[in-house]
């Protein structure tokens, strides 16, 4: 029965995980939006919430036979969804390619997605405990 | 758990605006001081910005803050105490409407860090209610 709850709540987990994880860059894209060089980054939610709830990750291992070779680690990954770097669609002068107001939209669109997966996961929560009234 | 990093993150980009401002109320404080603790006029200061890992993301940090170098102001006042041989006086190479700019940029970036880590908290926040 374990089992099976946690089953049923791993879906919305991984995803609020996912979804605060989002959010972490996003704060990085705002608080660098005046940062020299600095590149924009983000991840492909839907991607990266299918291959979480798979178990796999995109990146295929290299295989090794010595250790000084290199592990094929291409950057930084979130959950196993790799970081992208944002298209950017007027950069400024000094390189840096952070849109405030995608960010802001972006941003704003995460949290309420996140509000909307905890509604959804306590609702869940409150039909099972109506399941278990007697 | 990320959504507690955003507080360090927002908080680094605050304080880096912050002192942003700092520098940019130095700057028209000192738009006409011919002389300074040196002995020379004073010089438009600058800070520069560099990304830094905070936890798994990037904050923000102040690097340095750095003088221009761009030309002083040469005025004509012969009865100036500071003035040269030629009756120039080289006054601070502040320029008022770039700090003017500087100031809104710095105050609005601040607001949206603000904004960030209000959000974060509210997300925190309703996190807590799960289960009630």
């Amino acid at each position: 029965m374990i089992n099976k709850l946690d089953e049923a709540l791993r879906f919305h987990q991984v995803a609020l995980s996912l979804r605060s994880a989002r959010q972490e860059l996003l704060a990085s894209n705002i608080a660098n939006a005046d940062t020299p060089g600095y590149k924009a980054r983000d991840i492909d939610f839907s991607s990266a919430l299918q291959n979480a709830m798979a178990g796999s990750t995109e990146k295929l291992p290299m295989a090794t036979s010595s250790s000084a070779h290199l592990d094929g680690n291409t950057g930084s990954s979130v959950m196993g969804a790799p970081v992208l770097y944002r298209r950017p669609d007027q950069p400024s002068a000094d390189g840096n390619t952070v849109n405030m107001d995608v960010e802001r939209a972006q941003s704003a669109d995460n949290a309420l997605r996140y509000e909307a997966g905890i509604k959804f996961l306590s609702d869940d929560l409150k039909d099972m405990l109506a399941a278990l009234q007697p | 758990m990320s959504l507690f990093n955003i507080f360090n993150i927002a908080g680094s980009g605050m304080a880096a605006q912050s002192q942003r401002l700092n520098v940019v109320a130095s700057n028209l404080a000192n738009a006409d001081s011919t002389t300074s603790a040196n002995g020379k006029p004073y010089r438009a200061k600058e800070v520069v910005f560099s990304a830094t890992p905070v936890g798994e993301a990037q904050g923000v940090k102040v690097l340095g803050v750095t003088e221009s170098t761009a030309p002083m102001k040469m005025v004509y006042e012969p009865s100036h105490p500071m003035a040269d041989a030629k009756g120039y006086v080289s006054m601070p190479n502040v320029n008022v409407v770039d700090e003017m700019v500087n100031m809104i940029s710095a105050s609005r970036s601040y607001q949206n860090n603000v904004d960030m880590l209000n959000t974060s908290k509210t997300l925190l926040l309703k996190t807590l209610t799960i289960g009630q």
